[in-house]
């Protein structure tokens, strides 16, 4: 019987068994920030050790810089010494950090990919759980805790359960104006938001195999949203066109060596698995939040649901969640006003994202009142874009064009929805308070959608806004 | 470490599923560059309004002050990785959780700061959570190796991710000793694997 990448990638890892019988397992790239990571090494520094093997440690910061001006020191007092902690830190142990203004800082999801760091079969780790994002590239990678960020750094390893695996086949073709974005909130739709508990998700299907690297990093990205700690997808001939000529990826002979390996990983054509389901990708309509979690998803066609359709806590909690998005059961979605706008985030934050809302968006203009906000995840994103124009389109359609940074995904940053304003956003989590104000109202959906929404000043279908039918 | 066997305290039922750590701490308070401060902003935004009023949070319950067990609902502590959640709810003196699921990154966050985390499936842990409203001021007894729960007179069965338990059994919830007992085959693995984006 063959075997699928999880137990493959698993294996080649395994360091030995622990006492308690889970398993050592060597990691082949750890990424940190400024949040989760600068505490651990305090720990390390506690316990007399230091980092086994900084060469496969890399920083960036992304949470909580701002994304209007740049310049130290930064007017949160907390932010800037959070910055000059882990600075401090890299310094002292040798660990590469991708500065601010280094031309290669950004979202840690976005970074690791557009260098070449991640590259297939690699175990991937950084204390931040959208890691699962690393999945894209045929890699076990995941989010972790600050003591385990202190772990890998003092051993390279971390003591850790294998993971079953369920492949989630997506079948048939995307309709127009349907995303990668609004294939993963249909799945966590569909399997609910602990659907993936103690599973790995292996996405595969005609649906993902047409996909683009950036549009797969979407899809794996959400995963942890529908409760699976990592999502991935088998490497193949996009994977590698993609790494080529990446910065840090091998080159010349060596990169061909490195493919023949990478491939090696996929997982066989009899490959076993724990769980098979299978999603008609054809059958996916533009998807939009109505609730406090990601799994409460209807198309944009649907009505908000109606709690008296369930029983029980679930009703209550159900209740619970539409007073405090304001929203009608039985309202078509559709139509929802908003008042902010927020293009970004590990999720949906790269070249692609902005183009496609740049070609959509021409000619239209953000309605009177929203506040409309794009913000590239890196360094590149941003220069590439300029390069492209992206960036004046958006403008000139008035949106405001930011620098990098995680932002109003989980505004740890200045950028916050204020009160209970509603926000349309191509981000990962619409969680209570998540963007920044405890009574703050967050609609997830795709980049164009977004766009929509910012045009129309409320939720509508970007197949209609911006009349993508008929291309 | 020394091995944990059995723990104790008195219970506070926090209601909801999908309770995520945004909630457990919002992200405000994770700017902070050590864990020390965070007990008092635990599960802030529900507990206090935006002048910092209390709005009767159970937690906040006289009769529930001094709870060191918190029981929950389905899939708790899921979305962000932040180990700030669990450092939050043990320094605020929260030092086991009872819930039907738990978020895996959680789950292991709390497992290395030696927090049991237990599950309980629906009917139990709801006949569970009335009895601890009825009965604030009695005590929970926990037996990890009996997988059993001693109540009011009443015997409740959990489980338990099986390798946390063994963990907590041998007195080595934080793993950090033992895997740097591996080096020399940590060793033999990076130079297997050699190469990747570094090189």
């Amino acid at each position: 019987m063959g075997k699928n990448l999880y137990q493959k990638v698993w294996n080649d890892h395994l360091v030995g068994t622990l006492s308690n019988g889970q398993c050592q397992i060597f990691m082949a790239l750890h990424l940190i920030h400024e949040v989760t990571s600068p505490q651990a090494f305090g720990m390390l520094k506690d316990k007399g050790l230091s980092v086994a093997y900084p060469e496969r440690t890399f920083a960036t910061v992304d949470h909580i810089i701002p994304t209007d001006d740049q310049s130290r020191p930064f007017q949160d007092e907390m932010a800037d010494r959070m910055i000059s902690v882990l600075a401090e830190a890299t310094e002292a142990h040798g660990i590469e950090f991708f500065k601010p203004n280094s031309g290669a800082q950004g979202i840690v999801h976005v970074v690791g990919p557009e260098l070449g760091l991640t590259q297939p079969g690699m175990t991937i780790c950084c204390g931040d759980s959208h890691t699962s994002t690393h999945g894209a590239f045929g890699c076990i990678a995941f989010g972790i805790g600050t003591s385990q960020v202190r772990d890998v750094l003092a051993s390279q390893t971390l003591a850790m359960d294998p993971l079953k695996v369920r492949r989630i086949e997506v079948t048939g073709s995307l309709g127009p104006g349907v995303t990668a974005k609004d294939v993963t909130l249909h799945i966590i739709r569909t399997l609910g938001v602990n659907g993936g508990v103690g599973y790995a998700y292996e996405y595969a299907g005609s649906v993902i195999e047409a996909m683009s690297m950036e549009e797969r990093m979407t899809v794996c990205n959400m995963s942890i949203e529908g409760g699976a700690r990592c999502g991935y997808i088998n490497p193949d001939a996009t994977t590698f066109d993609y790494l080529k000529d990446r910065e840090r990826c091998p080159s010349g002979d060596a990169f061909d060596a490195a493919v023949q390996r990478w491939a090696s990983y996929a997982s066989d054509q009899d490959a076993e698995y724990d769980d098979v389901i299978t999603i008609d990708g054809s059958a996916i309509e533009p998807t939009v939040t109505w609730g406090v979690t990601p799994g409460q998803a209807i198309s944009v066609l649907d009505h908000v649901p109606d709690p008296k359709a369930v029983a029980g806590l679930d009703q209550e909690l159900m209740t619970d969640a539409l007073r405090y998005m304001q929203l009608e059961a039985g309202a078509p979605i559709a139509g929802t006003k908003i008042d902010v706008a927020f293009i970004g985030s590990c999720t949906n934050g790269r070249v692609s994202d902005f183009q496609a809302v740049a070609h959509a968006i021409k000619g239209h203009r953000v309605a009177a009142g929203v506040r409309a906000i794009a913000v590239p995840g890196s360094e590149k994103v941003d220069a590439e874009a300029r390069a492209l124009g992206i960036d004046r389109v958006l403008t000139e359609a008035g949106f405001e064009w930011r620098l990098p940074g995680c932002s109003m995904c989980l505004a740890m940053n200045p950028d916050k929805l204020v009160g209970d304003e509603v926000c349309a956003s191509s981000s990962n989590r619409n969680f209570i308070g998540r963007q920044g104000s405890s009574t703050g109202r967050t609609i997830l959906m795709s980049p164009i959608m977004v766009a929509a929404a910012a045009v129309e000043g409320c939720v509508a279908d970007a197949r209609v806004v911006f009349g993508l039918e008929n291309r | 470490m020394s091995p944990v066997s059995q723990r104790s305290g008195r219970g506070v039922y926090v209601a909801g599923n999908d309770i995520d750590t945004d909630r457990i701490i919002p992200a405000r308070f994770l700017k902070c560059v050590t864990f020390d401060e965070l007990g008092p902003a635990l599960f802030f935004d529900e507990r206090f309004d935006s002048e910092g009023n209390s709005k009767g949070h159970i937690l906040d319950a006289p009769q529930h002050a001094g709870a060191s067990i918190l029981i929950s609902d389905v899939n708790f502590g899921c979305g962000s990785s932040r180990e700030h959640a669990p450092q939050a709810l043990q320094k605020f003196g929260i030092h086991v959780v009872i819930a039907e699921t738990f978020a895996e990154i959680f789950q292991g966050n709390c497992t290395t700061l030696g927090i049991p985390c237990l599950k309980m499936v629906g009917e139990a842990r709801q006949s569970l959570a009335r009895l601890v409203g009825q009965f604030p001021e009695a005590e929970l007894l926990i037996d990890l190796s009996a997988k059993s729960l001693t109540f009011a007179n009443e015997s409740f069965e959990f489980d338990m991710q099986e390798s946390s338990r063994e963990a907590f059994l041998l007195g080595r919830f934080d793993p950090l000793d033992e895997l740097l007992v591996a080096k020399d085959r940590i060793s033999d693995v990076a130079n297997r694997l050699g190469g990747g984006s570094h090189q």
